[in-house]
């Protein structure tokens, strides 16, 4: 009962690079310990502005050419002047652009070909819970769900092994759906 | 000093057969067995635990099951008749009430000491089993004073347990069979689930276990497997040695009326947390089954086998919409926690570097070093290596390795 696959697909994904740091962190795991960061600054009003560049990983420290910017505000219905997205919005775009690109990863490691992604994240809130109006409402999402159109040259039960094998391996998933100490302090 | 060429430590089914394997060699040996034949399983195990393969399946180098049950399961006391039978049939020397305290190096080969005396050889054979530690979470050490904490290894029967809520994290066979007999006399059960395996006892008349067997699936060898590391992490399969029954899963538990939630992953002010993936570990094991079932399919169809039943469709696992994310466990509620979270093997007698950085034995296919040798883990060479029926083969190959390097070394 074994099941040979030809692996022709190019989702444009380099697995047998991933594959390999499997083998290099075996061997050496202290190379595996990544620390990301993110640097945000006040706007004004509740918009900010986020620079994220360098990281540690691979036992140093390395930086971009340039960094990336993620702005955050809220929308008007919150009094606010709606410039960029609010932050449980892009907490939604980092599930959906985790699972997707999981999705490719695992996709190219079974030799399937995708055509095409989509992933659509959404989450419920309470906003009772961040106006600190009822104690048994929390502030975060009460639920969020991810509905995928995925289009490959995979039967419907490979593709939805896919999406599941891509929640098991994805560091946002697992963000939302187990708890994290979170230390924050005064510089 | 006493010296024997091979000390095999434990008598159950692996160091039986590789004791069997060693005589059919003329290679003098013993068995030391901290207890009496087939002891874990007389000493480790709860009191309604049957085998979870058929009594067919039992097959040991030239012994097997002849009585009038080839499909039924044996009961810990059948299995320890079973294994004292073979004991006896290919007169083991087994050197029972011994316990092991220490491996060590000792010239080209290992000293081996116990509470009776000390033994030199140039070879051992680890065979004391897959299932000599129950594992249990480092939250454990948090739980709330006054829950009663049990694991597989120290549940014995419902009569221990304190009347009211039981948490049983784990939703493998053990946690899926203790949560099911716990349910059985009213327990208010809460099922902590994380990765587990779904499959059918029975499926289109034969059992699992047969198909198994017949389609090659457990022959599989350890080369053949994708992800060899990733594959024995795999948990047991969710299965009940009762044929009446047909599946053990999370539907069966809700049916009987347990509650079910994710992977238990915290314990803080006597709250406990658990993880929000149910939805996908469920969908993950029902596709897992249904790949199972199919490639059975696929198998039945190239073999024409035409006397089977039809192709049967399980329903999906189904869950509470918003499985609970965390549980009071100061309220009263919950008075014992069940960590049927799996199981390691014990070689911490072994005072060799024989380990891993994560403590785990270093093998390659058995072979742990130089005449030592471990027998009875999980997809150690074969996908059935922690069978009773995997290990006779494995037995049967490391007994050739182990004659040859002592023709080696003599030579």
């Amino acid at each position: 009962m074994t099941v040979q696959i030809e692996t022709t697909a190019n989702n444009g994904v380099n697995t047998e690079a991933l594959m390999g740091a499997r083998d290099a962190f075996a061997q050496a795991p202290e190379a595996a310990a990544f620390t990301f960061r993110s640097t945000c600054s006040w706007v004004d009003g509740t918009e900010s502005s986020n620079e994220i560049n360098g990281y540690f990983g691979l036992g140093q420290e390395h930086t971009r050419p340039a960094s990336f910017v993620i702005n955050s505000d809220h929308p008007t219905v919150f009094a606010a002047r709606d410039t960029a997205p609010a932050p449980p919005e892009i907490v939604l775009s980092a599930l959906a652009s985790c699972l997707t690109a999981g999705v490719a990863s695992v996709a190219q490691h079974r030799g399937i070909q995708l055509n095409s992604i989509k992933a659509h994240a959404e989450g419920d809130v309470d906003v009772r819970g961040i106006l600190g109006m009822d104690p048994d409402i929390r502030n975060g999402f009460g639920a969020i769900r991810v509905r995928f159109e995925i289009d490959a040259d995979a039967s419907e039960d490979d593709i939805r092994a896919l999406v599941a094998q891509s929640q098991k391996r994805s560091a946002v998933f697992d963000l939302l759906t187990n708890p994290t100490n979170v230390h924050v302090d005064l510089a | 000093m006493r010296h024997i060429s091979t000390v095999i430590i434990g008598a159950g089914p692996a160091g039986l057969a590789m004791s069997k394997c060693l005589s059919d060699r003329s290679i003098s040996h013993m068995v030391i067995e901290r207890g009496e034949v087939a002891n874990s399983w007389t000493t480790e195990r709860w009191e309604s635990l049957t085998l979870l393969t058929p009594n067919w399946q039992s097959r040991l180098p030239e012994y097997c099951y002849t009585g009038e049950h080839p499909d039924g399961f044996m009961s810990m006391p059948q299995i320890a008749d079973y294994l004292h039978g073979y004991a006896t049939s290919i007169t083991a020397p087994v050197e029972d009430r011994t316990t092991v305290e220490a491996v060590t190096a000792q010239g080209f080969g290992y000293r081996v000491s116990t509470d009776r005396g000390d033994w030199t050889c140039d070879n051992v054979v680890f065979a004391n089993g897959a299932c000599g530690r129950a594992q249990v979470p480092s939250i454990a050490q948090a739980l709330p004073a006054g829950i009663a904490q049990l694991t597989p290894q120290t549940y014995k029967s419902p009569a221990q347990i304190a009347r009211g809520g039981v948490l049983v994290v784990g939703a493998s066979a053990s946690g899926t069979q203790i949560a099911a007999e716990l349910l059985g006399v009213g327990h208010d059960v809460m099922m902590s689930a994380g990765a587990h395996i779904r499959v059918p006892r029975r499926y289109r008349g034969r059992d699992i276990q047969w198909w198994m067997d017949r389609s090659g699936v457990l022959d599989a060898r350890i080369g053949e497997v994708d992800d060899p590391d990733r594959a024995r992490r795999v948990p047991s399969l969710q299965l009940i040695g009762d044929a009446g029954l047909s599946f053990l899963d999370l539907n069966t538990l809700q049916a009987r009326g347990a509650e079910v939630t994710g992977r238990m992953v915290g314990l803080r002010d006597g709250l406990a947390q658990f993880s929000g993936s149910l939805a996908n570990q469920c969908a993950s094991s029902d596709l897992k089954m249904r790949r199972l079932l199919r490639g059975f399919d696929l198998w039945a169809a190239s073999q024409d086998l035409t006397d089977l039943p039809p192709v049967e469709l399980h329903p999906v696992t189904r869950l509470p919409a918003n499985p609970r994310l965390t549980l009071d466990l100061a309220n009263g509620r919950i008075r014992t926690v069940i960590w049927a979270t799996g199981y390691a093997p014990d070689f911490s007698f072994a005072k060799l570097p024989i380990f891993d950085r994560k403590g785990e034995l270093r093998h390659s296919e058995g072979i742990v070093g130089p005449g030592l040798y471990v027998l009875g883990l999980p997809l150690q060479m074969r996908r059935k290596s922690a069978l009773i029926d995997g290990v006779g083969a494995d037995a049967e190959a490391l007994a050739t390795h182990l004659e040859h390097h002592l023709k080696i070394r003599a030579a």
